[in-house]
């Protein structure tokens, strides 16, 4: 519509005009997601439906419902959904929530320069790229690795954790990499929590124990929500450091849903069926974002 | 997939869209023509890429204008096939002329990535060179020809006869049974400690290999077609042999005669094994393929290892209970194909052609430790005394057995391949594992089993 034409039309034609003038520079981005995310997530639910194989067709059909069926019928898939609960809670409940709360308190109480240097070591671990962070707790880890010749030279007894308990190996290395995220949120978090509101505790005779219970927990309440949330959709979607670091094996004793995806999609060339795993990985998610939308939602 | 999907989706979109409209531009030029191969993880070993480059050369000299771009591919075997099949499924990434394995072709020639040869084969007069068996490497069900081979290789036992000496066991050493070669394994476990007796390649971390050069050299043992039954045209479950294979392989890992089991896991164990492990004289015997020596030759090899020819011996894998003909081998091999979305069939052919002509073909076969599959390169001298062992190696030929060239087949490799895993990782029985795989084999065939007990 041109200036003309919208300003002999009207004030119902002016607003309208109006709406459409201020859409307009929105205009390319919105055509640019429909294109580049509506596109390629539209195709990736109907892929899921078919049988589309990487290799060894001649052609794919669609074939209703029947890659989930499978799914639910396929003990290494059933086995991947309990690696995947425990490497969460292990990791990302247990691990980098708590242990990210542990630093933050600790480090609002700690001298300027063990703060900086702490916050740095921390955050170099977010900093660095999950692949090379792979790489680097896989030589951590190993059976000829730093852990083993620390523990050597301390005499004592070597682990194996990478072969014989490789998903809490993989699940220490998430906490390792993540735990630096927890920290800046509940930093930001308790440097909001008033100062008075804890005093007026401290003399009222409560411990440090009661008043992170009553006060403190209570009062962050909402960035415990939003820091359980990202933490958990980040750790359900963990691939590059766990394929570093054990490829899923040895067997499938550390291979989560990312990594059972892959291996169906382009190890076994099942696309359709990798798709569809990675549709439920996808409804996963979105059952623990509503819990803690929920937690978030509810008032004390 | 995830909930943060959407912005890593969008960032992949973008990212892919400026790729490809990249890529859009050379993949229509019309001068140059596009390989694709597979370069070893160990960057060091150059064997193939130097022959290609040497052939390359020529061909742009014999054919003023033409270029030739190539496209090394450094990744294990499984990441390589995802990726040139990937790569095959669209024009503007399509390579004109791939190395395929002839593990994968079938499969890939029922996904119609593949261009069929026929016609120019047709009149190329040095197909008539090619020894027959070869010519059907890469023929397909439907009768024709997808790929031109370069060579073939055939598997036995290599040991380590310094080793076996400090045992007391012979430097002529010739098993001719399973039982044997697990015994030969416990003395040399008994006198040389701190040596690993025996590799047998298992698990899904060594792909292919495992499969072929470790399970299907027990299982070939154990009786005729224990795999795929040709006469019924349907997949074999239940066997004895099927157990008895899973059986050997935990004897050898239960009983610590192979590698520590996390390493025998390890994607890496190949290239630990032909870099360190027999090179420094820590495994005694090596259940491995024919062309080990590329890896210690002195240029390109990456570990010159030039005493090998003296330390190692070879002796042909046993079947299960000395059954003639008393030696197992099973060969494959690799071929030179176009692939259908290629586009410059005419002058990939052409360097085919180059490739694989008789000059060509004789370098890559000494340089390369292959097993010759024209016979006018066969019978050349340099071919002849070439590499130490060919002769053994060659003689394999006869007894070689192939892998059913079926599309399911690389389906049911992979699950041979978690049978093994789950054997060696502990996480079930021989019993349990091959019952499993039955399971599997059962879906991935369509029901297209006989069952063989």
């Amino acid at each position: 519509m041109t200036r003309a034409a919208a300003e002999t039309a009207g004030p119902a034609g002016r607003t309208r005009a109006a709406a459409v003038l201020r859409w307009s520079p929105l205009a390319p981005a919105t055509v640019i997601l429909l294109l580049f995310l509506a596109g390629p997530i539209g195709y990736c639910v109907y892929i899921a439906f078919t049988d589309t194989q990487l290799t060894g067709q001649e052609s794919a059909s669609f074939v209703g419902l029947a890659n989930f069926r499978h799914a639910f019928g396929d003990a290494g898939f059933r086995n991947a959904v309990v690696l995947t609960l425990v490497f969460t809670v292990l990791s990302s409940l247990l691990g980098q929530n708590t242990l990210g709360l542990a630093l933050a308190g600790l480090m609002r109480r700690a001298s300027r320069p063990v703060r900086a240097l702490t916050g740095a070591v921390v955050i170099t671990a977010w900093v660095i790229p999950e692949i090379v962070a792979g790489f680097l707790l896989y030589s951590f880890f190993e059976r000829r690795g730093t852990l083993n010749a620390v523990l050597e030279w301390l005499q004592l007894p070597a682990q194996n954790w990478l072969f014989t308990l490789p998903i809490l190996a993989v699940s220490f290395a998430n906490v390792w990499r993540g735990t630096a995220f927890s920290m800046l949120i509940y930093s930001a978090a308790l440097s909001e929590v008033p100062q008075e509101v804890t005093e007026s505790a401290q003399v009222d005779g409560a411990g440090g124990l009661r008043r992170l219970w009553h006060i403190t927990l209570p009062m962050i309440r909402r960035s415990i929500g939003t820091n359980l949330m990202l933490n958990t959709l980040q750790t359900l979607s963990v691939f590059g450091l766990i394929w570093a670091m054990t490829r899923g094996g040895p067997g499938n004793r550390s291979q989560t849903l990312p990594v059972f995806m892959y291996d169906q999609a382009f190890m076994k060339s099942l696309i359709g069926y990798g798709t569809a795993v990675a549709l439920l990985l996808l409804v996963v998610g979105a059952l623990f974002s509503s819990v803690y939308l929920r937690l978030l939602r509810e008032e004390v | 997939m995830r909930p943060t999907a959407p912005l890593t989706l969008l960032t992949a979109a973008v990212v892919a869209a400026g790729t490809l409209t990249a890529c859009g531009g050379s993949g229509s030029d019309r001068n140059t023509v596009k390989v694709a191969f597979i370069k070893d993880t160990n960057s060091r070993v150059t064997v193939r890429d130097d022959y290609i480059k040497l052939v390359a050369r020529q061909f742009e000299k014999a054919n003023p204008g033409k270029k030739v771009r190539l496209i090394p591919i450094q990744a294990s075997e499984n990441d390589y096939y995802t990726k040139i099949q990937q790569m095959m499924r669209s024009p503007k990434t399509a390579p004109d002329v791939v190395y395929e394995d002839t593990f994968l072709i079938n499969s890939d020639i029922e996904a119609g990535l593949l261009r069929p040869l026929d016609s120019y084969i047709g009149k190329w007069d040095d197909w008539s060179q090619f020894e027959t068996t070869a010519k059907t490497a890469a023929k397909a069900q439907d009768g024709r020809t997808y790929g031109v081979p370069d060579g073939t290789d055939t598997r036995g036992l290599w040991f380590n006869k310094n080793i076996f000496e400090k045992a007391g066991l012979p430097a002529d050493w010739r098993p001719r049974t399973w039982d044997e070669v697990l015994e030969t394994a416990r003395t040399i476990k008994r006198k040389v400690p701190g040596v690993i007796p025996l590799n047998v390649f298992t698990g899904k971390g060594a792909g292919e290999a495992a499969v072929m050069q470790g399970f299907e050299m027990l299982l070939y043992g154990t009786g005729d077609h224990p795999l795929y039954d040709p006469g019924a045209k349907k997949w074999v479950t239940g066997s004895k042999g099927f157990r008895d294979s899973l059986t050997f392989i935990d004897t050898v890992y239960k009983e610590k005669l192979g590698p520590e089991v996390s390493d025998a896991l390890s994607p890496n164990i190949q290239t630990n094994v032909a870099a360190e492990l027999l090179p420094e004289e820590k495994l005694a015997i090596d259940l491995d393929g024919s062309w080990l020596g590329q890896q210690w030759q002195k240029t390109g090899g990456g570990n010159p290892w030039p005493e090998w020819s003296t330390t190692l011996g070879q002796a042909p894998f046993p079947t299960q209970h000395g059954a003639p003909p008393g030696r197992v081998s099973l060969a494959g091999g690799w071929t030179w194909s176009v692939p259908q979305k290629s586009q410059q069939p005419d002058l990939a052919w052409k360097l085919i052609e180059t490739l694989q002509s008789k000059r060509n073909a004789l370098e890559w076969c000494v340089r390369g430790a292959q097993i010759a599959v024209r016979k006018d390169v066969a019978a050349e001298p340099r071919y002849r005394t070439s590499v130490p062992g060919i002769g053994f190696f060659t003689g394999l030929v006869e007894v070689s057995r192939y892998r059913p060239a079926l599309p399911a087949y690389p389906k049911v490799a992979s699950a041979i391949g978690e049978a093994m895993e789950a054997v060696t990782a502990d996480d079930s029985s021989p019993d349990r594992a091959a019952k499993d795989y039955d399971e599997q084999l059962k879906s991935l065939v369509d029901g297209h089993v006989v069952a063989r007990p």
